[in-house]
């Protein structure tokens, strides 16, 4: 066994996923202290080719690039097949996942396909002597959990989106891009996707550095307008508790919480969401959080920096008026 | 064409509950102190099992790996309308990962016989890996369709099936056997039904038969009552390690690739936080402060 490090990097469509330069970024660390290759794993259709020279400016030394139609639209079967043989292949250390819906599948079945562990979620990485440890929340992450896979080889780790920092990217670093071919055939992968509607919104939630949500405050699918308004403005996207979800006013793809997503933005502004600790779980890590609930004994002021006491239908629109007239 | 549908099910402890007295001193979660529920995917899982049946026939058979009381959400399940359950429990599952658990609950599916479906929730609130489903379906090398939110089309061996992804909705086809994994949004679960509760409130495991005596002593033994039950398809099989075929080295913490080295209660403690009416103010002056800290 060497003392590489793998990191699949997600893209779709051809666009890149930030938490895979993440973990590139986590990878170069890991491998400068204890002297390994990082390898980036970049498995798509035809066309992504411009992004293996972006895995390298963040950290890469090689990138393993496979381009087919076979491996468009992430199917998990044809890329749990290539990315274990390539795995097999170099016989790395550690293989870093970043924790999106489609990195928290490959994770686990790639642990299965290895017989070996993969720890779901990570929001820390440390090198304890020569055992890598991981931090994970459980129990909507009222507990911290620190974990490793201390024998079996290579410790599949999926690392949570926004937890680890993206590395500033170097143009001027250079690598080796590998061509390789997929395992699977058309012919052996049973699942074959036949529409794909994009959800409306703008701005995907895993990404935002801003993000505008409503709860049960907001009484209706009409009381979304307002909040749509202030996410537009700041450039923000939108988000949801289960109670808005549930109630069929928004879909679910707004869902932050232990049902739905975690997100980690600069800025959670929380409207008529009394913050039930399934809600705090998606949304605990932001950096700075605001919240506007009519019930001064809404749990979510708890966790808020800023609480603001009133009718977000009031308080949304004269906030939105603000920054207009301050951001332009 | 009727349909076999399996579905995974598991009791968890209420994390709603949960606080710094839920911790043993060895730094474990004593599960034992807390309120334990069906995991709510788990229903949704049970209910589109259901309505396969419903509109196509066959059955849904049930199936937990937890400790003895977990046959609460197999009764639970057989007021929804289940047709069987199985409780697959044994001392030697105990520190299972997900690798472990998997491994058990496939060799358990190929114990139930064949199947056309697998239905699991996405993910369960405790361990929050998401893990299990996928690692269930690669095992028993089935295809599967995580975030299943509709089932579009069921026919001539084939599943179409609208999947609720966080950026948007894709569907797919794929042919059977195969997993799925199903979201909250996928449907309402049905509530026990009275009727049932009042067939199958005596459904037990044999796990439970002394504490059942000596709520009805007329049944004297347990081997009357096990007679009494099995007769009324009201007893519950329990699976050991043993009943699966499993190898020793591949359940339990021995089969466990991770590690738990410490858990840590996060302390909720109140941020440091500032009231900021609701005035023109009030706004102007949380707008600057967030552009002073360079957060907008």
């Amino acid at each position: 066994m060497g003392n590489d490090i793998f990191v699949w990097v997600e893209q779709f469509r051809g666009q890149p996923v930030s938490v895979s330069y993440e973990a590139i970024g986590l990878a170069r660390r890991l491998a400068d202290a204890w002297g390994g290759r990082v390898t980036a794993c970049l498995f798509g259709e035809e066309g992504i080719a411009p992004l293996a020279q972006e895995a390298i400016s963040y950290g890469a030394d090689r990138v393993l690039l496979a381009e087919d139609d076979t491996l468009a639209d992430f199917r998990l079967e044809p890329q749990v097949a290539l990315l274990a043989q390539a795995v097999r292949e170099a016989d790395p250390a550690v293989v870093l996942i970043g924790a999106t819906f489609r990195g928290r599948e490959l994770g686990p079945a790639l642990a299965v396909e290895l017989d070996t562990g993969c720890v779901a979620d990570c929001t820390a990485l440390d090198l304890e002597g020569e055992q890598l440890v991981a931090t994970r929340p459980i129990y909507a992450g009222k507990l911290m959990c620190k974990c490793l896979v201390p024998e079996r080889r290579p410790q599949i780790f999926t690392t949570r989106v926004r937890a680890f920092p993206k590395p500033e990217p170097d143009t001027t670093r250079r690598g080796e891009v590998v061509r390789v071919q997929p395992v699977l055939g058309e012919g052996d992968i049973a699942v074959k996707v036949t529409d794909f509607l994009e959800a409306i919104g703008g701005v995907s939630l895993a990404d935002a550095a801003v993000i505008v949500a409503g709860g049960r405050g907001v009484g209706g699918p009409e009381g979304f307008a307002p909040l749509r308004e202030l996410a537009q403005v700041l450039g923000a996207a939108l988000g949801a508790s289960r109670a808005a979800v549930d109630a069929g006013w928004i879909p679910y793809e707004h869902q932050v919480g232990q049902t739905g997503k975690t997100v980690s933005p600069d800025l959670y502004i929380a409207c008529g969401i009394s913050g039930a600790i399934q809600h705090q779980a998606g949304m605990r890590t932001s950096k700075v959080i605001v919240a506007i609930n009519k019930d001064p004994e809404a749990p979510i002021f708890k966790l808020a920096h800023y609480g603001i006491v009133g009718d977000l239908f009031k308080v949304v629109p004269a906030l939105t008026a603000a920054l207009r007239a301050r951001l332009g | 064409m009727a349909y076999r549908c399996i579905v995974l099910v598991k009791q968890v402890p209420d994390t709603a509950n949960i606080s710094g007295q839920a911790m043993k001193e060895d730094g474990t979660v004593n599960r034992a102190a807390l309120p334990a529920i069906f995991n709510p995917d788990d229903l949704n899982a049970l209910e589109m099992a259901l309505q396969v049946k419903e509109q196509h026939g066959g059955e849904v058979t049930v199936l937990t790996m937890g400790p003895p009381r977990a046959a609460e959400v197999l009764r639970d399940a057989l007021y929804r309308g289940a047709d069987r359950c199985i409780l697959l429990t044994d001392r030697k599952f105990a520190g299972a990962d997900t690798l472990a658990t998997s491994y058990a609950l496939q060799r358990a599916i190929e114990r139930v016989g064949s199947y056309d479906l697998v239905f699991c929730g996405r993910q369960a609130i405790d361990g929050d890996t998401a893990q299990v489903g996928p690692q269930v379906a690669e095992k028993l090398g089935i295809p599967q369709i995580t975030y299943a939110e509709t089932i579009l089309a069921l026919r001539d061996g084939e599943i179409t099936v609208r999947r609720a992804l966080p950026n948007g909705r894709e569907t797919v086809k794929c042919t059977l056997p195969c997993l799925l994994t199903v979201v909250g949004s996928a449907n309402r679960p049905r509530p026990p039904s009275a009727r049932k509760m009042i067939v199958y409130k005596l459904a037990a495991t044999p796990l439970e038969y002394p504490e059942l005596l000596q709520k009805w002593p007329e049944f004297e033994t347990e081997e009357a009552l096990d007679r009494y039950l099995s007769e009324r398809d009201l007893r519950i099989p329990v699976w050991s390690a043993e009943d699966i075929g499993a190898t020793e080295d591949k359940v339990g913490l021995a089969g466990s690739p991770t590690r738990v080295l410490k858990i840590d209660y996060v302390v909720l403690e109140s941020r440091e936080s500032k009231e900021i009416p609701p005035t023109p103010e009030g706004i102007s002056s949380l707008i600057r402060e967030l552009v002073q800290d360079y957060i907008l």
